[in-house]
């Protein structure tokens, strides 16, 4: 049995690190490229939304490599992505690809539900094992969640175009390498000492940008076009209101464990949207709220084109902007999305927030 | 006007048109020179220059801005002081002309914009995302498939007695409907006016949606010349609609503006090359990047032989290999050379 798992960020990492300890042999996909993205285009059906394209591509890839068996996250609710999974493995017999799927979808009832479904892939492993060996996923994911926070943060005051990303991308690499929880947290403090010792600027005071909406579109740099690093270099200061450890926790622990979940978020999103419309809808007017509250200048809600949860939340939004006085932008992603026009998008949103910053009107309308 | 006087020089390069733009001190259009692109930004600069040349001496020109879609590619050539998106050039241009504007409506060759604005700040703005229907292509391309000259597409709508229906949410539906409507024996100036509706009702609803647009509202870029378009916006809106004087070339007025700003700024001193830029043989070339999978289309301007500047890599190695000295170019085999 090879394993493989569509990329999502630094998801790649986090897996590696729990099939590793659980004595699995696993092929990640080649990192997402031009390439991997015609060829999930090619292979799928137009409609669907982008994530769908890169993890096909992702699949065909691994496969090539070699891999036997995919686990892919399923999701209930409206979002189409609860039935990605099934569509893509409909794809890959039509290609002459048998492979096993193995779904990591959220547990209706219990927690137990979700360790049935690892016992899938775990075998003879024990239990203890498989509880260790995700203590220690869990703890590569949460610290590099902290190193790609930080390197958000600190884009924009880099004294030196790029420096900061490569103490970022070294982290990454470093992390992926440790073999103990205490390396991994060794790691992580060392490389985030590195990044803080860069030559910064820290009398700056950038325009704070808030980023929300989808999850692939968020987690993924490739699906936001690398929008947090375009926004850092253009000079604002980005949060996210989403990252990898949150999501794990509250989806596939059912929070469990005691970290930032989305529950505030959702409740903030009451008075304008009481219920839930699948995907990250709701939550993404709740974090636009939490933004506000928060203090940023502006947010940006970025989704796959055709995300019917985000098109909900996008239909709501404008009222927000109207009680609180803070523009929100929504962008789309797909594959015909030219580069050069997201940029200048970008440009003008950070370019208009410095300038509103500047004359001092932080509320209008 | 003595040729002591100092101007600040703007330039637009757009998809379909490249426009120059000299103002004074006080913000005041003293020069325009409106160009087509055609494909060859590069060339088109230079024509522009040499325009330039003609009429002013170097030290007329005491800064200069960059905007459009080549402003990289412009800034690289002429050493601008600023190079600043199409939103706020144009926000900047309308506030300098009609001072108070809330709204801008503005429709160029390949994208259209909406810019709310509050107390001379941008507040809110809107892009067209994924469909150009209703930009100045299309109706280029119509004007030409009807053999009308573009100029007198306006008018031609002015005429119109009552406008026909057109589904105007996509513009090859559009062009059908329009063959449609001209086979049932409709007229031209009905149907040129419901085509100017139509592009009115889809800008409304893609840019439009959720924002409030407060007078007074400035109509302008390169469509703002058709009055079909103005007429259709006065009906949809029912405010009336303020077209400047130089509404082709507000983008390139924005970018002299804040080039004027910037070299104050920064105490007087222009980055300024020279209008002898328009003689230097300049060479563009984008050659594909294989040093991995990510196939970056890198782009190259050379002056005179000599690499100036090179960008398009994700990576940004090639971007900083010329400030490095690094001038090597290996294993990268061209692929297109433009001028």
């Amino acid at each position: 049995m090879k394993i493989t798992f569509p990329h999502m960020g630094n998801t790649a990492i986090v897996l590696k690190a729990l099939f590793g300890e659980l004595g699995l042999t696993f092929v990640p996909p080649p990192p997402i490229t031009k390439h991997t993205l015609s060829l999930g285009v090619q292979h799928s059906p137009e409609a669907a939304c982008l994530p769908l394209k890169i993890n096909m591509g992702n699949f065909i890839e691994a496969i090539e490599l070699g891999a036997d068996t995919i686990v892919m996250a399923g999701g209930v609710g409206p979002c189409r992505f609860g039935y990605y999974h099934q569509v893509q493995n409909e794809i890959l017999k039509d290609l002459y690809c048998e492979v096993k799927m193995v779904v990591l979808e959220p547990p209706d009832n219990h927690i137990g539900e979700f360790f049935a479904r690892m016992r899938l892939l775990t075998g003879t492993n024990s239990w203890w094992r498989l509880l260790k060996a995700m203590r220690f996923a869990f703890e590569k994911c949460v610290a590099l969640d902290m190193l790609e926070q930080e390197a958000s943060y600190l884009r924009c005051r880099e004294l030196k175009r790029g420096q900061v990303d490569r103490v970022y991308r070294k982290a990454c690499q470093g992390i992926d390498l440790a073999s103990t929880i205490k390396d991994v947290r060794w790691c992580r403090d060392e490389f985030m000492e590195e990044m803080r010792a860069l030559p910064l600027d820290w009398q700056k005071q950038p325009v704070k940008i808030g980023l929300t909406g989808e999850i692939y579109s968020l987690l993924e740099p490739y699906a936001s076009g690398h929008m947090e690093k375009h926004l850092g270099h253009l000079g604002a200061e980005v949060r996210r209101s989403l990252y990898l450890h949150e999501w794990i926790n509250e989806h596939l622990f059912m929070g469990l464990l005691r970290v930032r979940t989305h529950h505030q978020a959702r409740k903030l999103a009451v008075p304008y949207l009481s219920c839930q419309v699948g995907g990250h809808g709701q939550e993404a007017i709740g974090s636009t709220l939490e933004f506000i509250r928060n203090g940023f200048d502006g947010v940006i809600k970025v989704a796959p084109l055709t995300c019917m949860p985000e098109i909900v939340a996008q239909a709501i939004l404008p009222w927000v902007e109207k009680d609180h006085g803070i523009p929100v932008m929504t962008i789309y992603m797909d594959e015909q999305t030219g580069e050069a026009g997201l940029l200048t998008r970008l440009e003008a949103f950070v370019d208009m927030l410095e300038r509103k910053k500047r004359a001092g009107c932080s509320k209008w309308g | 006007m003595g040729v002591r006087s100092v101007f600040y020089l703007g330039v637009d390069v757009g998809s379909v048109s490249t426009n120059l733009v000299l103002v004074d001190q006080l913000g005041n259009v003293e020069e325009t020179i409106y160009l087509r692109t055609q494909g060859r930004p590069l060339a088109v600069i230079q024509t522009g220059l040499k325009e330039l040349a003609k009429r002013y001496p170097d030290e007329a020109i005491g800064g200069v801005g960059t905007t459009g879609s080549a402003r990289t590619l412009g800034a690289v050539i002429l050493g601008a002081d600023v190079v600043k998106n199409e939103i706020t050039t144009h926000a900047v241009a309308a506030e300098q002309i009609v001072p108070g504007v809330r709204t801008i409506l503005e429709i160029g060759g390949q994208d259209s914009k909406l810019i709310l604005l509050k107390n001379g700040v941008v507040t809110d703005f809107a892009m067209n995302t994924v469909c150009a229907a209703g930009t100045g292509s299309f109706l280029d391309q119509q004007a030409a498939r009807l053999q009308i000259p573009i100029t007198k597409f306006g008018s031609l709508a002015a005429e119109a007695r009552h406008a026909v229906r057109i589904a105007g949410r996509c513009s090859v539906f559009a062009e059908s409907d329009m063959i449609h409507k001209q086979q049932t024996g409709h007229t031209l100036p009905d149907i040129i006016a419901g085509l100017c509706e139509a592009l009115v009702r889809n800008y409304l609803n893609n840019l439009g949606k959720g924002k409030q647009l407060v007078p007074p509202i400035v109509f302008q870029g390169g469509v703002a010349a058709n009055v079909g378009m103005c007429r259709a916006f006065e009906k949809a809106l029912g405010q009336a609609i303020i077209v400047p004087e130089h509404h082709m070339v507000m983008g390139a007025v924005g970018a002299a503006i804040l080039a004027g700003e910037a070299v104050k700024q920064k105490g007087g001193a222009s980055n300024f090359k020279g209008l002898a830029m328009a003689e230097q043989p300049l060479v563009a070339g984008s050659k594909e990047c294989k040093d991995c999978p990510n196939l970056c289309e890198v782009i190259e301007i050379c002056e005179a032989g000599q690499p100036i500047a090179r960008w398009g890599d994700r990576c940004g190695k090639w971007e900083s290999s010329v400030a490095a000295g690094k001038q090597d170019w290996p294993d990268l085999k061209p692929q297109t050379a433009v001028r």
